[in-house]
């Protein structure tokens, strides 16, 4: 088979390596380097160390430490919230409920509609109960924080619903059964022979949500913009206003962007080192 | 027996009445963008929880203005463009070197692999300078050019995806068709993509629910002046001042959701169980 196929890798494989080369490959070596670089464009690049990272980090009182403190504080709380949330609904919809696909349809609606959408539809929404105490969602940066924590939910929760459902089904009855039998109550079913077996997609679940809380920026952008100055940008907005809301600052952008980058993929190399620990117990 | 199952029946009842409520908290944010779409632009912000009344009713006047103002029905065309292609373009082609990868196994295979593997969790904005620069070197800021940049950046889940579903897929029909003299493009076309045709429905509807509600790429790729995708389109109406048309905004929020209602309702079953399927073999 490998001898047979072998040499049609022009065919098979080049189309996807070249896209993959020019979207993917390229930019990500070019900005690995040029996050040691002083540069403006593409071209004009001069190698300087670690000037770079120095400069985001000491950058205008810490606004990027505190945005990395706000992001991962976002992320594990949306995290928490919607899987704990996603995972209830899921119970439910799981038992043959009256009207439980058309439930299960309403709550996976929001999940299509996009962020931008997302965040202007809210805004109006946490504006207009916000309106009467004369606030609004940029009055300072937690009434952001915690209404994106909101649309996050609303969006997400329905999603993981769905793939909790769908570790709900490999489930054997006769296990919950035979708890039953013992004399197990419902919680003690639940938090020993449910919640084990489903730690598959408790996994995928929680690695979708963190990585995804860490990477969000439309909502963010749509819903505060930042505001007030700056104090409600998580990481992707921060490093996005770097490059493009302030010149001669590209080299701390792409800096900042190599340490996101890091975080991202140490949290998901994490996460894959633990479901394999996990697999090896089990 | 019948003694026992009639509290049951009546519990279920009692949490189906208590998911209907969900579901209707669900469904009010897309209920009051609707009615805010007919109001009179400044009764928006002071009460968008009211339903219009004669002095707010504002007619089809902010439909008009905001279709108008970001030439919004080119945007959706543009959108449906740009996600036919692209989505059209990562189905065919990683498909097709997924399963080069899965047949042969060698170094470079594996490291690209790898390598496709990491492209899922590096975050956008690692790569965002350099690819829009590359882009724009390479004159991809069309609707047509931005395709190959979407099955770059696409295809490590796609190939991911593509990859895990061929472990479960039987070798000796491919094999059997080698013996009878088929050539791999056909063994490919004729053998495998028939097997593939679940897996291809849930790459495609994620692929399709990302590229469709795209913002930041098609923003920093394509050519603004020409071309507007729906979020850029929406977000194009807070323009450079800060002030935003609100009821503007309303209408074109109901615009960019009413598709992707239609086009759920129509499809749910496919798009939830293609989420499904995409989350367990993740």
């Amino acid at each position: 088979m490998e001898r047979f196929i072998g040499k049609y890798w022009p065919v098979f494989v080049l189309p996807t390596l070249v896209a993959f080369a020019v979207g993917f490959l390229a930019p990500f070596l070019m900005g690995l380097y040029l996050s040691f670089c002083d540069f403006t464009t593409l071209s004009d690049a001069v190698f300087t160390g670690f000037d770079n990272y120095l400069r985001a980090f000491s950058d205008a009182s810490g606004a990027f430490l505190r945005s990395l403190g706000y992001t991962a504080l976002f992320a594990v709380i949306s995290t928490l919230l919607i899987n704990v949330f996603g995972l209830g609904v899921a119970l439910l919809l799981s038992r043959p409920l009256p009207g439980r696909d058309a439930y299960r349809t309403v709550l996976f609606l929001p999940n299509l509609i996009g962020g931008i959408v997302l965040g202007w539809l809210w805004q109006v929404i946490f504006n207009g109960l916000l309106a009467p105490y004369g606030l609004t969602v940029v009055t300072n940066e937690w009434y952001g924080f915690w209404g994106l924590v909101l649309i996050m939910l609303w969006q997400q929760a329905g999603y993981m619903m769905i793939i909790y459902i769908s570790g709900l089904t490999t489930i054997p009855a006769e296990l919950n059964e035979a708890a039953g039998i013992d004399g197990a109550s419902p919680w003690q079913t639940f938090w020993h022979v449910t919640l084990p077996m489903l730690r598959p997609s408790v996994t995928i679940c929680t690695f979708l949500t963190l990585t995804g809380g860490f990477k969000l920026f439309d909502q963010n952008l749509a819903l505060t913009g930042g505001m007030p100055s700056g104090r409600s940008e998580l990481l992707a907005l921060n490093i996005y206003n770097t490059f493009y809301g302030r010149s001669g600052w590209e080299g701390a952008g792409q800096a900042k962007a190599v340490v996101f980058c890091a975080i991202v993929v140490g949290i998901a190399l994490l996460q894959l080192r633990l479901t394999q620990q996990g697999e090896v117990e089990a | 027996m019948k003694e026992k199952r009639k509290p049951v029946g009546a519990w279920y009842r009692l949490m189906s009445i208590g998911m209907g409520l969900l579901s209707l908290v669900y469904l009010y944010p897309l209920f009051m963008v609707l009615i805010n779409s007919v109001k009179k632009k400044i009764y928006i912000s002071r009460m968008p929880f009211a339903l219009p009344a004669e002095n707010t009713f504002a007619g089809m006047v902010n439909y008009q203005t905001g279709i108008q103002r970001t030439d919004f029905l080119m945007a959706m065309l543009w959108s449906v463009v740009i996600t036919l292609l692209s989505v059209g373009a990562i189905l065919l082609f990683t498909s097709m070197c997924a399963w080069y990868l899965h047949r042969v196994r060698n170094r470079a295979t594996r490291l690209l692999y790898r390598l496709f593997v990491l492209s899922m969790v590096v975050p956008f904005q690692m790569v965002m300078f350099t690819l829009s620069k590359i882009a724009n070197v390479l004159g991809l800021n069309t609707p047509v050019g931005i395709v190959p940049v979407y099955l770059g950046f696409g295809s490590g889940l796609a190939v991911f995806l593509f990859f895990g579903y061929m472990k479960s897929c039987p070798i000796a029909m491919e094999e059997s068709a080698m013996i009878d003299g088929a050539k791999p493009l056909r063994v490919f076309f004729s053998v495998v993509l028939p097997i593939l045709q679940p897996c291809f429905v849930s790459v495609g509807i994620l692929q399709a629910m990302w590229i469709w509600n795209d913002y930041l790429l098609p923003y920093l790729v394509l050519d603004l002046k020409r071309y507007k995708t729906i979020p850029i389109a929406v977000q194009y109406l807070k323009g450079g001042y800060g002030s935003v048309d609100m009821g503007a905004m309303m209408a074109m929020l109901v615009l960019a959701i009413l598709p992707i209602v239609l086009v759920y309702l129509f499809c749910q079953k496919y798009i939830v169980s293609g989420v499904m399927a995409g989350a367990v073999k993740g």
